[in-house]
């Protein structure tokens, strides 16, 4: 029987005072795909955040991988892959390499040192991601696109168990944007790693997830793909053309 | 007179080591402050270890129990630069400048009560390294150890805090933790610096060789072992022309940097 990667009960946070999630709950299992869909404001990020410890919640209960948040230390089997990065500085000094092989510290115990497992990982990494030719380049050099290649060539040197992103095509044109997907699509498969993927891009989430999440500071939908599409409250939301082309695309 | 002929000094040896080893703390941490916008806090400390060096002066001190004296106090005010910007929700800058301003008053309060300002405060206000003493020299050694083990062994977890924190914590990296520890090891370091170039410039030593270094560097360990280097030429430079032309060393330190970094910048265009 498939493992809860995520289980969430109860979840709600306020932000200053105003609420931002509220009762959240929600499982996901080992293999999905989950696309969580939301209008602007709908917490999306902020439930990311929360999974991920970077928020504090005030109520309810978020456990990864059977183990509390808490207590979990297992980082190296979660990818994460930011909107954008906090205050990222385009004369930063580091190669793609150098920021590639950061994401293998959460194997690491203090003092945190490098050894070959690790170069082995950041080549395989690089090489998926097809971007081994630019090993040496600065970061602050690359393009939005090249730059969110190597952020997702981090969050893959574990090889995770479970991929969370949050709105990662942003700063994609439309060809990137579809290979990026295809890849994701790729590890889902034949890697069988769980994703969860927070987009305000319902229509294109429609042709890769096998489940949808949408939110609006509470959970509005969750279900398969033809659940949604038999869904009247996401006809209320979508309209029916909306939900059509959704389904349609899927 | 050559330069065998200047190192026969005892003083300028000792003055040239206690740079030396300065120059590196303020290099290596430099780059993580610059690139963390945080190159300010060494000023807002610097400032607090005036409040402490006319403490000391008050009570009449030796040089060397004096900048002792200001390691608890320069500590103690780092974390409270921490706790203001955490617990008040302010800036890092607003939080610099509420305890950089205190220590300013706190110091110009005592000063006045020791008699007004004298030769010695002048000396810890613009730096007076040609007169540093053996003690004080092992203290720098003491303190250089500290500070570069520290930096050794967490220098992976201070590389990723300084790209992104958020990426940073979820490599189960404690970014609170490697924050504090951070800004301690700049507290310890802007004492050592305040006999070096004096409390009025020890900012100027965190910030240029790193900024001058991230003009040129093409890695994160390029960047740090070039501002090591570039901070090392600044002082041992900047103590030799002071020495020959007779001007004040940290000003003319800090120049040197200065000179440097516009170097750097002219390389950066060409080479783009």
């Amino acid at each position: 029987m498939p493992i809860d990667v995520i289980a969430i009960r109860g979840l709600t946070f306020s932000y200053q005072g105003n609420e931002a999630l509220k009762d959240v709950t929600f499982a996901i299992t080992a293999g999905d795909y989950v696309g969580v869909v939301g209008p602007n404001g709908s917490g999306k990020s902020t439930l990311v955040r929360c999974i991920l410890g970077l928020n504090r919640v005030d109520r309810g209960e978020i456990t990864l991988f059977g183990v509390h948040l808490e207590t979990f230390g297992d980082w190296h089997r979660i990818g994460y892959l930011p909107q954008g990065l906090q205050y990222f500085n385009p004369n930063f000094p580091a190669t793609v390499e150098e920021i590639v092989r950061l994401g293998r510290l959460s194997r690491k115990r203090f003092p945190r040192r490098f050894d070959g497992d690790d170069r082995g990982a950041v080549n395989r990494s690089l090489e998926l991601m097809g971007i081994d030719a630019i090993r040496r380049k600065l970061v602050g050099e690359l393009s939005g696109g090249l730059l969110q290649r190597v952020l997702l060539a981090r969050a893959l040197v574990n090889e995770p168990d479970l991929l969370i992103l949050d709105e990662p095509t942003t700063a994609l044109d439309p060809d990137t944007r579809e290979s990026f997907y295809a890849t994701l699509k790729d590890l889902n498969v034949r890697k069988g790693t769980t994703i969860v993927l927070v987009t305000h891009d319902s229509a294109t989430v429609g042709l890769y997830a096998s489940r949808l999440l949408y939110l609006d500071k509470r959970i509005i939908f969750y279900g398969t793909f033809p659940e949604f599409c038999a869904s009247a409250d996401m006809t209320g939301i979508f309209g029916h053309q909306g939900q059509h082309l959704i389904c349609r695309r899927h | 007179m050559s330069i065998s002929d200047i190192l026969q000094f005892a003083f300028l040896q000792r003055a040239l080591l206690a740079g030396t080893l300065i120059a590196v703390l303020c290099s290596v941490l430099g780059v993580f402050l610059v690139l963390r916008r945080l190159s300010l806090i060494g000023d807002g400390l610097a400032h607090v270890t005036f409040g402490s060096v006319a403490l000391a002066l008050l009570f009449r001190l030796q040089s060397v129990y004096t900048s002792i004296a200001a390691i608890p106090v320069v500590l103690l005010s780092a974390v409270g630069i921490l706790k203001i910007a955490e617990k008040a929700r302010l800036y890092g800058d607003a939080a610099i400048g509420i305890v950089s301003s205190l220590g300013i008053a706190g110091g110009i309060m005592l000063a006045s009560l020791a008699g007004g300002f004298n030769v010695d405060l002048f000396s810890y206000l613009f730096g007076s390294i040609l007169a540093i003493s053996r003690e004080e020299l092992l203290l720098t050694f003491a303190l250089f150890v500290v500070v570069i083990l520290s930096v050794a062994l967490l220098y992976h977890d201070l590389f990723a805090i300084t790209f992104d924190e958020q990426l940073a914590a979820t490599s189960g990296i404690r970014v609170g933790l490697i924050n504090n520890i951070l800004v301690l090891l700049t507290a310890l370091t802007v004492v050592l610096a305040m006999k070096v170039v004096g409390i009025m410039l020890i900012s100027a030593l965190l910030i240029l060789p790193a900024v001058t270094a991230l003009q040129l560097a093409r890695g994160f360990r390029t960047a740090i072992f070039l501002s090591v280097t570039l901070g090392i030429v600044s002082v041992a430079g900047g103590i030799f022309v002071s020495f020959l032309l007779n001007l004040p060393t940290g000003a003319t330190i800090i120049i040197v940097n200065f000179l440097l970094f516009v170097v750097a910048s002219l390389l950066k265009k060409v080479r783009t």
